[in-house]
């Protein structure tokens, strides 16, 4: 009962962080130069003064600041997310057509990232005075280091262009018409490098992280007493060491899955994979203020949603943490 | 200096007329890229260059131009004026039918041209000012009454600027909600097929358009993709066959136009033929200064930047009109590269090395390296220049309210300078909020004067001697800094045949090319 009444205050809390966010970032899209209604206009080469008006008229930037901030909050109570002005589409529609393709990339890469890295941590750590022990942490130190549209570029060139094993850009090949099992193929096979690109970066992380505190919890004395029981090495890794291990890593899984929404505006672009992270991108560089607070809101409502799950999960791997809430 | 680049084109379009000997063929879809992705695709509503590269294939005007900006027959067949240049009968196709089934008649033009471009198109406006009327004469004649004879007149009615949309689908609605602007019909050689956000817009093959066998190809696929690099990548690999102008970035080219199977074309641009230019503030400053400004001229190595830069393709203008602008004057002394000249204008004005600020133009790396190439040779002459980046919303913002020394830009020139010209310097062109009109802020009454008498002059040889003399004051004044009419290669496999064959490239081509695999 305890536990609902948690969630429920945390969902109350959600909503009025989520409130602050809109306004904040409602405020924040203003100070930047330039409107839609110009870049529009500029993109058409349009000179005279009637086609701004039109636009502005249009679009309701001829109001006062603070009638338009009414008028998208109340849209957004009502979750009309409003009108992205140079796609000529509900904001709604957009982000619901580009959502899908995201999280199965971020989706893809967190799964993979998350798993690689915990198996590469662990015998990190299980080997970390052999030589096999040091390879795997140099090779996460080189992804954890390298840029990743430069490591994104040199996968195309390597795999796309040399090898001709994998398409270097999009979700699926246009004008081949796949359905069914064959189209789940062909989207797989776009998917392996931008999931593979996204995935190094955070896999280097949970590797570091998943070895630095496996080594630190093998210390403890519990870990002695395990062995004093004659537990077998790979029992006490995996349920001793590792168990305990996992809060850090749960924190940082939490961080990575919030960010699954607007965190691969890099990768979509260099792999021209049409997710949301791309449409926010250009909504910004086109001041589609209203698809960009749509995609802002709905980035931060992953953020807070995912914080939720990690305390919950928390409760899960360590029980202790449960009975103390 | 040409480049070895600029050679290969020569010799590429030598070889080609060779391969025209074979007879066209049926079939295949091209598969080609558009950059960036377009708002929407309903012409006349929209006109930036994406929306014109892709629609140009669903939508048609009354009249296409070939690469020597002649007019040639589109929706129209035959057009006529009377003797004083004012009454203008446009003779039209029969048998055209719009691509929902409905036939294409005298009442759609008047309708797109009074109604749908008088409300929503700033450009056509801008030619519709000088039309008293317009008028349906029959189903197949339009009758256009000017106020007075407008020189251009001919050169306005191509796909993009003058779109013809249908009056049935259109009338009495709201245009820019109206439904079907999310699968748009028009008259040309390829319809909308599907859009897929973020990834491709398909275009399928018109079998009842009017033109017998026309055209040849199944389909059209523009794919989006958003990375420079990864552009360059897909024509590699093979996905793609068209590099459209303006499609991969420039360092690229030279290295793809030495593919296997590689072709390019400098035609296709002439109608538009951007004249990229350095807008000087007039208003203050040190670029108030007539001799400031010269000295920017003189300090500039123009020669440099089409060569390193743009791989030697484009031309370095003489003054104020381009090459391929009507009524150019040859006679002008060239501001050539000459930083003592330059200097010594400095000296003569007492510049004092006030700081300068210099607006790149955020369209990618040439217009950067440009712009560092620019500073470092005002610095050389002893302009203290400062460049500072933005992104387009920030340029358009800065432009638009005069916040500038100098900046980068490009126009188009629409084949006659009283479209796309006199606009630059034209003192009642001078309005806050706009970066595309008198943003320099030049006044100079017998510049006005002239230009003015100049669109409406009739005959030709009337016009011509007005041009020459307003050439030369601008010449002198240099309200602006002339850069560079820009080429913009179209690179493609060899076997695509036909694919540029008017003054609008590809925006118009795909309906006479072939694959000849």
């Amino acid at each position: 009962m305890l536990y609902v009444r948690l969630i429920l205050m945390r969902l109350l809390k959600a909503v009025v962080v989520l409130f602050m966010i809109i306004i904040f970032n409602f405020v924040l899209i203003q100070l930047a130069p330039g409107d839609p209604a110009a870049i529009l206009a500029g993109e058409a080469g349009a000179t005279d003064e009637e086609f701004l008006r039109q636009l502005r008229e249009r679009f309701g930037l001829d109001q006062p600041l603070y009638v338009q901030l009414w008028r998208y909050v109340s849209g957004v109570a009502m979750l009309d997310f409003g009108f992205s002005y140079r796609q000529q589409m509900p904001v709604l529609d957009l982000i619901l057509a580009r959502l899908p393709a995201t999280l199965l990339l971020t989706g893809t890469a967190f799964v993979l990232s998350l798993v690689l890295g915990i198996v590469a941590g662990s015998l990190a750590a299980a080997r970390a005075k052999k030589a096999s022990g040091s390879i795997i942490m140099a090779l996460a130190l080189l992804f954890y280091a390298t840029p990743l549209f430069w490591v994104a570029l040199m996968s195309v060139v390597l795999f796309s262009v040399y090898l001709d094993l994998l398409p270097a850009y999009g979700m699926y090949t246009v004008g081949a018409g796949h359905t069914s099992l064959a189209l789940v193929l062909d989207v797989g096979k776009h998917l392996i490098l931008p999931a593979s690109t996204l995935a190094l970066f955070f896999m280097a992380i949970y590797t570091r992280m998943t070895r630095a505190s496996m080594l630190e919890a093998s210390q403890q004395d519990f870990v002695k007493t395990a062995r004093a029981k004659g537990l077998k090495n790979s029992v006490i890794q995996r349920r001793h060491i590792l168990r305990n291990a996992l809060l850090p890593i749960i924190t940082l899984a939490g961080l990575q899955a919030g960010q699954m929404v607007g965190g691969a505006i890099l990768t979509e672009t260099v792999f021209a994979w049409p997710g949301i992270g791309r449409l926010m991108f250009e909504a910004l560089q086109q001041r589609d203020y209203n698809l960009l607070l749509g995609i802002f809101f709905f980035s931060a409502a992953l953020v807070i949603l995912f914080n939720i799950i990690t305390d919950l999960v928390y409760g899960l791997a360590d029980p202790r943490i449960k009975e103390g809430s | 200096m040409k480049t070895p680049l600029a050679l290969a084109i020569a010799a590429t379009a030598f070889t080609l007329s060779g391969a025209h000997a074979d007879e066209p063929r049926h079939g295949g879809t091209i598969d080609t890229i558009i950059q960036p992705e377009p708002p929407g695709l309903v012409l006349g509503m929209i006109q930036n260059d994406p929306t014109r590269k892709v629609a140009g294939n669903i939508y048609e005007g009354l009249l296409s131009y070939s690469t020597d900006l002649e007019p040639r027959p589109q929706l129209a067949e035959s057009w006529d004026v009377d003797d004083d240049g004012l009454v203008w009968t446009f003779q039209l196709r029969e048998g055209v039918t719009w691509h929902d089934g409905e036939p294409f008649t005298a009442e759609d033009v008047v309708f797109s041209a009074d109604v749908f471009h008088r409300e929503l198109n700033p450009s056509a406006r801008a030619v519709l000012d000088h039309v008293e009327s317009i008028e349906a004469d029959g189903d197949h004649t339009v009758v256009f009454t000017l106020k007075q004879p407008f020189g251009p007149f001919l050169l306005s009615f191509e796909a993009g600027t003058f779109t013809m949309v249908p009056k049935h689908l259109y009338e009495g609605t709201d245009f820019r909600d109206n439904e079907h602007n999310s699968h748009p019909i028009g008259t040309g050689p390829f319809k909308f097929e599907n859009w897929d956000r973020g990834t491709v817009i398909e275009l399928v093959r018109n079998d009842d358009y009017y033109v017998d066998d026309l055209p040849y190809l199944d389909g059209i696929n523009w794919h989006v993709i958003p990375d420079g690099a990864s552009r360059a990548v897909a024509y590699e690999n093979g996905t793609v066959d068209v590099l459209p102008n303006g499609t991969v970035e420039n360092f690229d080219i030279p290295r793809l136009a030495e593919l296997d199977n590689t072709c390019m074309t400098e035609e296709g641009h002439e109608y538009f033929s951007p004249f990229a230019m350095l807008w000087m503030n007039n208003r203050e400053g040190p670029t108030e200064d007539k001799r400031f400004r010269q000295a920017v001229m003189y300090a500039m190595d123009r020669e440099f930047a089409r060569d390193v830069l743009w791989n030697g393709l484009g031309n370095v203008p003489l003054s104020s009109f381009g090459s391929n602008a009507r009524f150019q004057h040859d006679g002008l002394e060239p501001y050539d590269h000459d930083p003592d000249r330059a200097r010594e204008l400095l000296d003569e004005m007492g510049y004092d090395g006030e700081e300068v600020r210099l607006l790149p133009l955020p369209y990618g790396e040439t217009w950067t390296r440009w712009a560092e190439a620019v500073q470092q040779n005002l610095r050389e002459v002893g302009i203290n220049v400062r460049t500072q980046s933005t992104d387009v919303g920030g340029w358009n913002q800065r432009l638009g309210d005069w916040d500038y020394d100098l900046a980068f830009t490009f126009l188009y020139q629409y084949g006659d300078p009283a479209l796309g010209i006199s606009r630059t310097y034209l003192s009642s062109n001078i309005e806050r909020g706009s970066p595309w009109n008198n943003v320099g802020g030049y006044e100079n009454e017998r510049v006005d004067e002239l230009f003015n008498e100049a669109a409406t002059a009739f005959p030709d040889e009337e016009r011509e001697s007005l041009y020459r003399e307003v050439q030369e004051i601008l010449h002198e004044d240099v309200p602006v800094g002339w850069l560079m009419e820009l080429g913009f290669p179209t690179l493609y496999r060899c076997d695509v045949n036909d694919l540029v064959t008017s003054g609008v490239g590809v925006n118009d081509g795909f309906k006479d090319a072939w694959l000849d695999r």
